[in-house]
């Protein structure tokens, strides 16, 4: 909401700088955006009268001329221009004078002969032409004329030659912009606005339309045969119209189209000017139309039906239907309600009769509305935050007021105020300590009450009435807050809660994830961040096709906003992958990435049932590098399970994973639940993400770690009895997983092995083909006696033996 | 005979001088002190002599033994400190070759900023909370005082997975949830993952970092809000930084504020990152509104409380000078390895 200073001063008295008046309201809740001073880049812009025109001699298109720029000064000034005639009144840009944009005018030569300054147009004073219709772009400004009847003359000018242009054309002005929230309408205006400077400057509330409040105009069913009702009281809370007769379409006066262009409204007629004028003056906006287009002379406030169309006044064709509201004459919508007026019913050059319709809706539906339509307008962003039915009277009256003031039209006495849904009055108790308490402040209730009764909200009996242009003071709450804002929201002190204490901390799986991050980075991975979309296409690059769960669970976005980002990801394969290719673009080398981030699994269509899906906490270790393989990925991941105290897991070789080396890939597994996938990507991936090396992935479910995670360490006591050690080679199939040896070294020896270390594969020609020679060095101990060579002796027989059998080993010597 | 002694004393004595090295030493050491060594005989041949002289002569050659013994151990000590030296001399390294360190990663700029608020509220007493991101829209609006009409819930603002469920815009959903299932006192920050329908530029990002914090308990007082605020805003940015709170509106406080802190590039003297304002926008906050006390089952006659929230990035990225938004999800290890 813009507001001019000048303006505002009709309501306080304003004795600081515009600085200071924005960083006050700034603090007490009117947020200042920009302060704007118009004009500040024109200087030494005077007005000058064309005296005499004469042609120039070395050109056709250029004129020299002779102005009066005041105090006795007359200067030549050559031009191009060719709408100016003598006598006009104009703007003069001096020499040594400035225009917007950084413009210097100097006093120069123009084809031979001397030129004392700058005859300006519209544009090159910086200001918009649309808000100057009877000017014309390629020309000069001309202010008064005695051969431009569209100008005219003005004697007034006369006395003003060689004045500054900014006073005249009202561009003199401080312009603040306000961020006005959502809860406070009422600041959507100048009143407002003047209210909360003025309480907030501690000066006197000046109302300069004290009289809106008493003026009586009598009920009427009907005015000029106009009759109104209203079908849907759920949207429409008042509907109020009045008319004016004898209307007389023009130009507005220029008081009111500087203080509109300062708010950034165009100018369009009197009677459109003094709609939107008091709409800005008081916050309500109000529509204006042809009485004589109004078809059987009644209007109707009702629910548009389906495909029902209207041209709006901005000539755009609009489709409604049943959510949205129209103002109806008997065949056809004449207006969206809150939105916009349409066409058929605009105020025209002829008009005689205007209606002026004061209204209130429900602000949910304009705003609805208004976005279906694609029109946001002044007066839906109004509307849409709730107006006060009381201050729409107020409105149409001042609307009749100011056109008899201009005198463009005479009121037609009564008025139609059809008003089914009245307007609640809260009544709040005013309780002072807990008020206090809430705020932490010590607040006399006199302080309390002086500000509550500058802002008129009425205190009888201890209740707190607000006045009906605050509906947002509902409760308790409110109060406290309207308060505080003028007690002074620097005034709070900074203490620190009184009560019991309470201890802080992390739960069992963020105490995971963090260690586990922490690890990873020791171990030299960086993490990443990346968002929960994906789109099928990126599943696709994934080798995800078809009926794979990844794409049968998957959690699709309505509204998503672009193709690539339509599901929420199933897995993160796809979205590692698309950060591995980012820094494999950038010819990163080395590259070891760690992801911590949810994945989402919509298991038995659970969103249809109104059900939330599935979130999984899932750590995934995107790696490409010369130096790494499998096994160092497999090295990594079981330092996460141990940093995490998962103890208890298998390895399992997996097969089927599309996204995976069919080969070199396992899962990490409790049971039959896995917890954790790991291996080469599928070289269809690299394929597809245009990476030449291979690359390494791990998706670990952070949860199910968690989840088999135990904390429950005790001390063993170091044995004092010595280990035996003996070594065992053998020869085995190529297929034979060394995995497999090891369960059966474990399940034969008995308990008394302490550890079985691989410490040699070996493959050569000699050994023969598909055949790898797997050496282990195994060592036992318990924990209560010195082990006997004959014990040892028969366990490894029995190992041997199981192996030979099982595996079909045979044992080198 | 004590001349003979006194004599193969000299003649030690000498060849320990003379010995060279620890070997020579050590041939020394045998031929006089070993089992068939000069000293060794004679104390051996003691049987030839005279009950009276035994004693004298006896201890004569232990006080020659042990002599020669401390002679030839403090030669050996030399010989061996003399070896090291050697070692010494020839075993220099160029310390300023690299290093065989593993090179570590690094924590995301975001993570850092999230960790560092997670540790200064968890030393206030919080608990860290954590809610889901596909949300139920009741939790994201309307128990947070958010009804159907409000212009938050549009389809331009927010995504939809179907007309109940969204991606909660905000941490927020969190608050209601917790309220829901804990009771009074409740003291809570989630951080987390939210989601906006905003294209990606420089500033703006569908999918950005809020942390959320929340007390509910009795006697809670704004002021206790803008304690708590500063506090955390020295601990996070500085000892040095003031906080300032303005009016502000929003739908689950009331009252509302936006708080403000000191530049902490420049102090509050103006620069590019404050714009020249001295103060930055940190943080919305407020009493957390009665409504929703209501709707989730506390009652606001007995119970009051404070809300914050904040976006991370906005933190991260003036905290670090990132300048556009897109490098925090681009994930260039050029750009992570600098954190």
């Amino acid at each position: 909401m813009k507001a001019s200073i000048e303006w505002l001063k009709e309501y306080s008295d304003i004795n600081v700088s515009p600085k200071e008046l924005g960083d006050i309201l700034t603090m007490t809740g009117s947020k200042v955006e920009t302060i704007e001073e118009q004009g500040r880049e024109i200087q030494n812009v005077v007005v000058g009268k064309i005296l005499e025109i004469k042609p120039h001699m070395d050109s056709d298109h250029l004129v020299v001329t002779k102005v009066d720029i005041g105090n006795g000064e007359i200067v030549q000034i050559v031009t191009g221009a060719n709408n100016i005639h003598e006598n006009d009144i104009v703007p003069i840009a001096k020499d040594g004078s400035k225009l917007p944009g950084g413009v210097e005018i100097k006093k120069g030569q123009l084809r031979g002969v001397e030129s004392c300054g700058m005859m300006c147009s519209v544009g090159e004073l910086g200001l918009d032409i649309h808000n100057y219709p009877n000017q014309i772009e390629n020309g000069i400004m001309i202010l008064a004329s005695e051969q431009n009847e569209k100008i005219g003359k003005n004697k007034e000018l006369e006395k003003s030659l060689g004045k500054d242009i900014k006073g005249e054309l009202g561009l003199n002005q401080t312009i603040i912009d306000f961020e006005i929230t959502p809860n406070r309408p009422d600041c959507l205006s100048i009143e407002g606005l003047g209210r909360e400077t003025a309480v907030s400057l501690k000066e006197t509330f000046k109302n300069p339309h004290k009289n809106l409040d008493e003026i009586k105009v009598p009920d009427k069913d009907d005015i000029e045969g106009l009759t109104v009702s209203i079908e849907a009281p759920d949207l429409c809370y008042r509907y109020i119209a009045r008319v004016v007769k004898n209307v007389k379409i023009g130009p507005s006066p220029d008081w009111m189209v500087k203080r509109l262009n300062g708010c950034g409204i165009r100018s369009i007629n009197n009677i459109v000017d003094i709609t939107n004028y008091v709409m800005l003056e008081l916050g309500q906006p109000m529509h204006a139309f042809d009485i004589n287009s109004i078809e059987g002379k009644h209007i109707t406030v009702r629910r548009a039906k389906k495909n029902e169309k209207i041209t709006t006044l901005d000539d755009q064709e609009r489709s409604l239907d049943e959510t949205m509201l129209v103002i109806s004459d008997e065949r056809k919508p004449v207006a969206i309600a809150g939105v916009m007026g349409g066409q058929n019913s605009e105020i025209e050059e002829d008009t005689q009769t205007v209606v002026f319709e004061s209204a209130v809706f429900y602000g949910g539906s304009v705003r609805k509305t208004a976005k279906a339509v694609g029109l946001r307008t002044e007066a839906s962003s109004r509307y849409e935050k709730g107006l006060s039915p009381e201050n729409a009277l107020r409105v149409v009256n001042r609307a009749v007021e100011l056109v008899e003031q201009l005198g463009a039209g005479e009121a037609v006495e009564g008025k139609i105020d059809v008003y089914p849904t009245k307007q609640k009055v809260s009544q709040i108790p005013l309780q002072v300590d807990r008020i206090n308490h809430l705020l932490g402040i010590q607040a006399t209730k006199e302080e309390m009450m002086n500000i509550l009764e500058k802002l008129e909200m009425k205190v009888e009996n201890n209740i707190v009435i607000p006045p009906y242009f605050r509906q947002d003071v509902e409760q308790l709450a409110d109060v406290a807050e309207e308060i505080l804002r003028f007690y002074g929201y620097d005034k709070l002190e900074t203490t620190l809660i009184n009560s019991e204490t309470t201890l802080g901390g992390r739960n069992k799986e963020q105490t995971i994830r963090d260690k586990v991050a922490e690890l990873l980075v020791n171990l030299g991975l960086s993490e990443i961040c990346t968002f929960g979309f994906i789109s099928n296409k990126d599943l696709e690059k994934c080798n995800i096709i078809g009926d794979n769960e990844y794409l049968q669970e998957a959690v699709y976005i309505q509204n998503p906003l672009s193709e690539d980002y339509t599901i929420m990801k199933t897995t993160s394969v796809p979205t590692m992958m698309q950060m591995l290719q980012n820094n494999n673009n950038y010819k990163n080398k080395d590259v070891r990435l760690f992801d911590i981030s949810r994945t989402y699994q919509d298991k038995n269509e659970a969103t249809k049932k109104g059900e939330l899906p599935l979130e999984n906490n899932i750590l995934t270790i995107g790696m490409y590098s010369d130096n790494e393989d499998f096994y160092t990925l497999k090295g990594l991941v079981e330092n996460v399970l141990e940093v995490s105290g998962m103890m208890r897991f298998d390895v399992r070789k997996e097969g089927n994973n599309k996204m995976y080396h069919p080969g070199r890939c396992a899962n990490i597994n409790v049971g039959n639940d896995v917890v954790a996938t790991l291996g080469e990507a599928n070289p269809l991936l690299t394929r597809n993400y245009d990476i030449s090396q291979r690359i390494l992935l791990a998706e670990i479910n952070l949860d199910k770690i968690a989840k088999y995670a135990r904390n429950n360490k005790k001390y063993a006591p170091i044995t004092k009895f010595p280990a035996v050690e003996r070594d065992i080679s053998m020869l085995v199939d190529e297929t034979v997983e060394v995995g497999r040896i090891e369960t059966i070294i474990q399940k034969k020896s008995k308990k008394l092995l302490e550890e079985a270390k691989l410490f040699d594969i070996y493959r050569s020609e000699k050994l023969g083909e598909n055949k790898k020679s797997v050496a282990y060095s195994l060592r036992f101990r318990v924990p209560d006696r010195t082990l006997k060579d004959e014990e040892i002796n028969s366990v490894m027989t029995e190992i041997i033996a199981e192996l030979e059998k099982s595996l079909g080993a045979e044992l080198r010597k | 005979m004590q001349e003979q002694i006194s004599q193969i004393k000299e003649k030690a004595l000498e060849a320990i001088k003379n010995a060279k090295d620890a070997k020579e030493l050590e041939e020394v050491r045998v031929q006089y002190l070993g089992k068939k060594g000069e000293l060794t005989l004679i104390l051996r041949s003691m049987g030839g002599i005279s009950p009276e002289e035994r004693p004298i002569i006896g201890s004569l050659v232990n006080q020659v033994r042990d002599e020669l013994e401390t002679k030839i151990e403090e030669g050996e000590k030399s010989f061996a400190n003399k070896a090291i030296e050697e070692r010494l001399a020839t075993e220099n390294i160029d310390v300023t070759e690299p290093s065989k360190k593993i090179t570590l990663g690094s924590v995301h700029p975001i993570t850092q900023v999230v960790n560092d608020v997670k540790e200064i509220f968890i030393g206030m007493g919080y608990q860290i909370a954590d809610g889901p991101e596909i949300e139920l829209a009741t939790y994201n609006f309307d128990k947070l005082n958010t009804p159907p009409d409000h212009p938050a819930r549009d389809i331009q603002d927010t995504f939809y997975i179907t007309d109940d469920i969204i991606l909660r815009s905000q941490t927020s959903s969190v608050q209601a949830r917790v309220m829901e299932s804990q009771k009074p006192p409740i003291k809570i920050i989630c951080p987390g993952s939210v989601y906006r329908s905003d294209s990606v530029d420089a500033t703006h990002s569908p999918v950005f970092h809020q942390i959320e914090g929340l007390v509910i308990d009795r006697n809670v007082s704004m002021a206790d809000l803008k304690g708590t605020l500063a506090m955390f805003a020295k601990k996070c940015l500085g000892e040095k930084t003031q906080i300032r709170f303005r009016p502000h509106h929003f739908p689950f406080t009331e009252p509302s504020a936006e708080a403000d802190v000191s530049c902490f590039v420049c102090g509050g003297k103006g620069c590019r990152v404050c714009k020249g304002e001295g103060w930055i926008e940190l943080l919305g906050c407020g009493m957390v509104h009665p409504n929703v006390l209501r709707n989730c089952g506390i009652n606001p006659e007995e119970y009051s409380g404070f809300a914050f929230g904040f976006g991370v990035e906005r933190i991260a990225m003036a905290k670090f000078g990132i300048d556009d938004m897109r490098l925090l999800y681009e994930n260039d290890v050029r750009f992570l390895k600098q954190f």
